[in-house]
């Protein structure tokens, strides 16, 4: 979809957010994209270090669910790493890909800056103070809450600091946000670094956690990110439409009827609390959130009417994917999944990117 | 990966690879009474001097005994201290916990501030990593360093007491403790029945590990136990991080947890179908200084393992 027919159909309704004509999904492409996301799934349950025979399962689940017995069943040890390992695993997957994917789609969109990703405003420095923080105030121990609250805490905070300099600024528009963001970047990271330094003892586990990894403690770990994930990715599809009209720019925006720094402020505050759910969960996991939005953008055209929805999709499949590569190439030991995403997204990224000058 | 986050990533891994070969336990640890505090009687003699001390590979060239030692590891300061060298000892870096009356200074082993440990006047310097290339820039002030790293075995670290021994002057006794520790563990080893048992050493609630390739590993190797992670030893320099499912799946008779809390280990999600943890003596927990030096309290390491192994065994 070009952007003159996007500007086009923003005339026609004024109050382009609430209209829910303007909501509906291309079909083609929404379901091509959840039968990617439901492969993958189906590949993350049934891939993994411990061949789980996929009979077996079926034959537990429907017992669980019927009290039928159709068969042999998981024995204690297959039942722990199916049910309480992988597929809270896997649900890791897909909402942190799902939430990094968006929210890169949706900086993308606010900053009109195709190198946005969800760590543009400082969220991956300000959740690194606070993981460091935490586990050099000694509160590192796994299955303690602390780390996921305090990365939560330190990337909201850098974000908000990052908006009051930046904000403050001249400039309306966004570039020195942007910049204020680099700066506050710049500033947490020495700050993260001088911390590792004091507590050289704790590095593995800091260092596991700045690489990005999807273990999980069990459904905790899920459930602690779902809220923030359904509130994150709910406001940014249901304001969706906005991105297109800003993208045209903010006069233009405002002749039909919207206030563009008030939407571009509560779009950053949804996309940022997002990222700072998805890092809390999972640490640094690099590269999906620029790179799908960019992906499905190429495939499928460039409204975000489309490519918001199509990269939750896409980078739920892709996280899910990348998390099969991170357990299984050195098998039984692990890969951090932040190396696989770049390691594999990148090169992919790159042939892409030249196929479609090439059409 | 965006350029933003990488600076931390690489000096991470600089530094994690730095911590992986030091080993060094920060928290301070009830230290057992297995080294015998310096006392002026056991000096060892001044004959001998200059030697040339060949410290694999590399001559250090002493003029006379050294009696202004710098040590840079907490695990060469127990040894220095247990051939009974302390009284040659200026300083010991800021981590040196074990004696408790080593000479404990602010100098770090991970960032050796070239310009203090020169300060100090020493007449030699033990370290065990070479980090910051600093013992080029320590050898340009003329000043002898013995550079000795993390043995591999404990084979290696009876070596390492009596090269420690030579550098000293006190090879009779680091002789003597060389044969005191191997008796000591061989002592520990005897009686244990631990044949076909296997066992998971937890270094981080990551899940990284230790193989039986690594020095750890060769203590354990003394009971004959087996390590769950050799089958991720190709993927690794001997510490892999292994895989939740494969831990569960492996179903170690033993856990061993330096300086952890079991109860946590008790509490992970899918962990209570794991022999180890359902029996109630599986997770044994070891002192985390006893556990990542290699000094010659691997003694009371070796004791520790197999007071923990005769519980379940």
């Amino acid at each position: 979809m070009t952007s003159a027919r996007v500007s086009a159909s923003a005339e026609a309704d004024t109050r382009v957010a609430v209209a829910p004509r303007s909501l509906r999904l291309r079909v083609g492409p929404t379901l091509g994209c959840s039968a990617l996301l439901l492969i993958a799934i189906a590949l993350g349950c049934a891939i993994g270090p411990i061949s789980i025979p996929p009979g077996k399962a079926f034959a537990t689940v429907l017992h669980s669910l019927t009290g039928a017995n159709v068969g042999e069943q998981l024995d204690a040890t297959e039942q722990a790493i199916l049910f309480k390992i992988r597929l809270p695993r896997v649900a890791l997957g897909v909402l942190v890909g799902g939430l990094l994917a968006g929210c890169g789609a949706t900086y993308q969109g606010v900053f009109r800056n195709p190198l946005a990703d969800p760590y543009l405003l400082g969220a991956a420095s300000g959740a690194g103070l606070g993981a460091v923080l935490a586990i050099s105030l000694g509160l590192d121990a796994s299955g303690s809450p602390w780390i996921p609250v305090f990365a939560f805490v330190g990337a909201l905070a850098a974000v908000s600091l990052t908006y009051a300099v930046g904000a403050s600024g001249l400039g309306r528009g966004t570039t020195s946000l942007i910049l204020a963001g680099v700066a506050v970047s710049a500033f947490l990271g020495a700050i993260q670094t001088l911390l590792l330094q004091q507590n050289l003892d704790q590095i593995q586990q800091i260092y596991s956690w700045l690489l990005g990894r999807l273990t999980t403690v069990g459904w905790g770990s899920v459930l602690l990110v779902l809220p923030y994930a359904a509130a994150s990715l709910g406001y940014m599809l249901i304001n969706r439409r906005v991105l297109d009209v800003m993208g045209v720019g903010d006069d233009e925006a405002r002749t039909l009827g919207l206030n563009p720094q008030r939407v571009r402020v509560l779009l950053v505050i949804a996309a940022s609390l997002g990222t700072a759910a998805a890092v809390s969960a999972s640490g640094l996991i690099g590269f999906v959130g620029l790179v799908v939005p960019h992906l499905v953008r190429l495939a499928f055209g460039s409204s975000y009417r489309s490519i918001l929805p199509l990269s939750i999709l896409a980078g739920g499949a892709l996280l899910v994917l990348a998390d099969i590569a991170a357990r299984m190439v050195i098998s039984p030991g692990e890969l951090p999944i932040g190396v696989v995403t770049a390691f594999l997204g990148a090169p992919f990224f790159l042939l892409i990117l030249r196929r479609s000058r090439h059409e | 990966m965006t350029p933003r986050f990488r600076p931390f990533v690489a000096i991470a891994a600089t530094l994690a690879l730095s911590l992986g070969l030091a080993g060094c336990g920060g928290a301070a640890g009830d230290p057992a009474p297995t080294v015998s505090s310096p006392s002026a009687s056991t000096a060892g003699s001044a004959e001998g001097y200059p030697r040339d001390v060949d410290v694999n590979g590399k001559a250090v060239t002493l003029a006379e005994r050294p009696e202004a030692i710098v040590v840079l590891s907490p695990s060469l300061t127990e040894t220095v201290y247990g051939v009974g060298a302390g009284d040659q000892v200026k300083a010991v870096d800021s981590l040196s916990n074990y004696p408790e009356d080593a000479a404990t200074s602010d100098l770090s082993a991970f960032e050796p501030n070239v310009e203090a440990i020169a300060a100090m006047k020493p007449d030699l310097v033990v370290m065990s990593d070479d980090m910051n290339k600093s013992v080029a820039a320590l050898e340009a002030l003329e000043i002898p360093v013995a550079l000795l790293p993390a043995p591999a075995d404990v084979a290696g670290a009876l070596e390492q007491f009596k090269k420690v021994g030579e550098l000293t002057g006190h090879e009779d006794e680091a002789e003597a403790l060389a044969d005191k520790v191997r008796a000591q563990i061989d002592a520990a080893a005897e009686g244990v029945e631990a044949d076909g048992m296997t066992y998971y050493w937890e270094l981080g609630s990551e899940l990284y590990t230790a193989t039986s390739k690594t020095f750890i590993g060769s203590v354990l190797g003394e009971f004959k136990l087996t390590n769950i992670a050799d089958k991720a030893e190709g993927a690794s320099s001997g510490y892999p991080q292994l895989n939740a499912e494969y831990v569960i799946d492996a179903d170690p008779d033993l856990i061993f947890l330096p300086g952890g809390d079991p109860a946590k280990v008790k509490k992970r999600a899918g962990w209570d179908v794991i022999r180890a943890v359902k029996d109630t003596d599986g997770i044994v927990v070891i002192d985390t200084d006893i556990a990542s030096r290699w000094g010659p309290r691997i003694g009371d390491l070796a004791e520790e393992a197999a007071a923990g192994i005769k519980k379940v065994a």
